[in-house]
């Protein structure tokens, strides 16, 4: 047996190496599995079987855990995590571009001081904002509603999108701008016709990682979603856990699924934009 | 093409296009920002008003609240053994797949997919059945006649799943890593084979130099971020830290002082020294790069 670069190798050793690769798979993997085959089980063979089939499925745990807790249909919070995300993702795009745009093609002053601000707040811990934000967003009234959750990305505060979108448009031929600029567009025309267009890359990527972060997010939720029937998907599922018992765990183990299915479709369609995404910054191109 | 310069550059129309992002950045984050370092001298609860403390919260913090002390120990802990084995399975399986092993590209998805879903509440909750006393940990230490406690339970082995939790979504450094060692030319590996170097030679004189930039680049940004991890320990002790404060995250804490106690001014005052300690230590890193980054590729 041979490599590509040429060098022998033995194959006992090649077999080996492949049998501890797919074990460690199915270590990996093991427990996302398990998680699925149970929440098809009977409540009582979910605690027993440690193993992943069982003699029966059911879809009871689907049906049960649907219907929700404290009167409010699982639909209510799967419905506001879609309305959060699908607003955050609009948000990103519309102020992240717009500043992107900005950055990395327009000569203006204080440019290389806004640009270092902008970086510099990509790394800053939430927690140093959060708490002027809550009082500042229980001033205005906003406790209990969307707002606090979707306004800011309006306002471009999740920066590292514009980062990854000033990396891209910046590998785009600067002669676009110049021939477009002959043709008769303004600034407004070129970001609009030329640099967005094909900037669409970086954008799907921006709403790959907006929806998986808002999806997922639970911290900001919790802060400011008090209210039962504004509550997303993330807090439905901890809103099960305070009613922890055994009969609860089918269910519980349903809508943790129903919760992450979303995301790995998305994971699935769009693996290149992701790995796009995850490395960005991290390696040279 | 000639332009005239003007008060706001060559191009004032820039300024449009940044309006929402300045509108936030002040709004949103510079005004927070030093609202939060006043406040972090101060008592406040949202209903009466501010008083001025001086240094009080800080003393307090540092000398008089053993809960702290615990929280910092906690956090600490879970960054210093979490990251370093994180990015340690991280580095070993991009090695074993990038040699391109039959399967690879269905390997590198089951190997990621824990990071897609690591920091979901779906698998906190999972993660409650799993290492609880009777879950599926326990009932695979049972084949093997073993019998294990409850891990969840347990003061002394709370943590260290919250800590596996972590090393189990190493697929996303792996990733990274896996671009990188693209990036190596095969040629080097060739020279050194026809200069008689071993795999073991190759990896430590060849892969590793190659790659420290990619590893000083994964270090710090699991580093920051892990400071700030919220949800698993929020949903696995069910906001408590529990047990007996054994996986009191920091952020758990500044969470409990802030929104549930609202003490608003202690809380801005542990978010500030959170600042600092990973500013401080990040800075340690970057100082600790020219010695061992190398970035003359």
């Amino acid at each position: 047996m041979r490599t590509s670069s040429g060098r022998k190798i033995r194959p006992y050793a090649a077999i080996s190496k492949h049998l501890l690769i797919a074990g460690g798979a199915l270590v990996m993997i093991y427990p996302l599995l398990w998680m699925l085959f149970s929440s098809f089980k009977l409540p009582e063979n979910i605690f027993n079987d440690a193993g992943l089939w069982s003699e029966r499925f059911t879809l009871d745990n689907y049906a049960k855990g649907w219907e929700g807790v404290a009167r409010t249909s699982f639909a209510v919070f799967m419905k506001n995590s879609f309305i959060v995300s699908g607003l955050s993702i609009v948000g990103n795009i519309f102020a992240c571009s717009l500043a992107a745009y900005a950055f990395s093609r327009l000569e203006f002053r204080f440019k290389n001081a806004l640009f270092a601000a902008m970086l510099v707040t990509i790394m800053l811990p939430f927690h140093v904002v959060v708490v002027p934000q809550y009082i500042i967003f229980n001033e205005l009234g906003w406790i209990n509603t969307f707002l606090p959750l979707v306004v800011p990305k309006f306002l471009g505060t999740e920066s590292f999108f514009i980062f990854l979108m000033v990396q891209f448009m910046r590998t785009l031929p600067r002669e676009l701008d110049q021939a477009a600029t002959v043709d008769g567009c303004g600034k407004v025309q070129i970001y609009w016709r030329v640099v967005l267009p094909l900037t669409l890359p970086a954008i799907i990527t921006t709403i790959i990682f907006t929806f998986i972060w808002t999806w997922n997010d639970f911290f900001s939720h919790l802060l400011y979603l008090a209210d039962i029937r504004k509550q997303t998907i993330t807090l439905g599922l901890r809103l099960f856990l305070d009613s922890d018992s055994v009969s609860q765990w089918g269910p519980m183990l349903a809508m943790s699924v129903v919760s992450l299915v979303p995301v790995f479709i998305v994971f699935l369609f769009f693996q290149k934009y992701l790995v796009e995404g995850i490395t960005a910054g991290g390696v040279k191109g | 093409m000639l332009k005239k310069q003007t008060l706001f550059g060559r191009d004032p129309v820039a300024y449009l296009f940044l309006l929402p992002w300045l509108i936030g950045f002040c709004t949103i984050t510079l005004i927070p920002i030093l609202s939060s370092l006043y406040l972090s001298f101060t008592s406040y609860d949202l209903m009466s008003d501010v008083q001025w403390k001086g240094l009080d919260n800080f003393a307090k913090m540092l000398t008089d609240d053993h809960r702290f002390v615990q929280s910092l120990g906690v956090t600490l802990k879970y960054v210093f053994i979490g990251v370093p084995l994180e990015i340690a399975f991280a580095l070993l399986l991009a090695m074993a797949l990038n040699k391109g092993i039959a399967g690879m590209s269905v390997y590198r998805t089951v190997y990621y997919v824990p990071s897609l879903f690591g920091g979901s509440v779906a698998i906190a909750i999972l993660w409650r059945q799993v290492f609880g006393n009777e879950g599926v940990f326990n009932r695979l230490l049972g084949l093997f006649g073993i019998e294990g406690t409850s891990w969840i339970g347990e003061p002394s082995t709370a943590l260290y799943t919250l800590i596996v939790l972590k090393v189990w979504q190493f697929g996303s450094p792996m990733i990274i890593f896996l671009a990188g060692l693209r990036q190596i030319p095969g040629e080097m590996y060739e020279a050194a084979s026809i200069d008689g170097a071993g795999a073991f030679s190759r990896f430590f004189r060849i892969t590793v130099p190659m790659l420290t930039p990619i590893i000083f680049f994964n270090v710090v940004m699991q580093f920051i971020s892990s400071f700030q991890a919220f949800t698993p320990a929020f949903i696995i002790s069910n906001g408590s830290g529990g047990p007996i404060d054994s996986t009191l995250f920091y952020t758990l804490y500044l969470y409990e002082q802030g929104f549930v106690n609202f003490k608003m001014g202690y809380a801005s005052a542990m978010a500030w020294f959170l600042l600092f300690m990973i500013a401080s230590m990040t800075a340690l890193l970057f100082l600790s790069a020219k010695k061992w980054v190398n970035y003359d590729r």
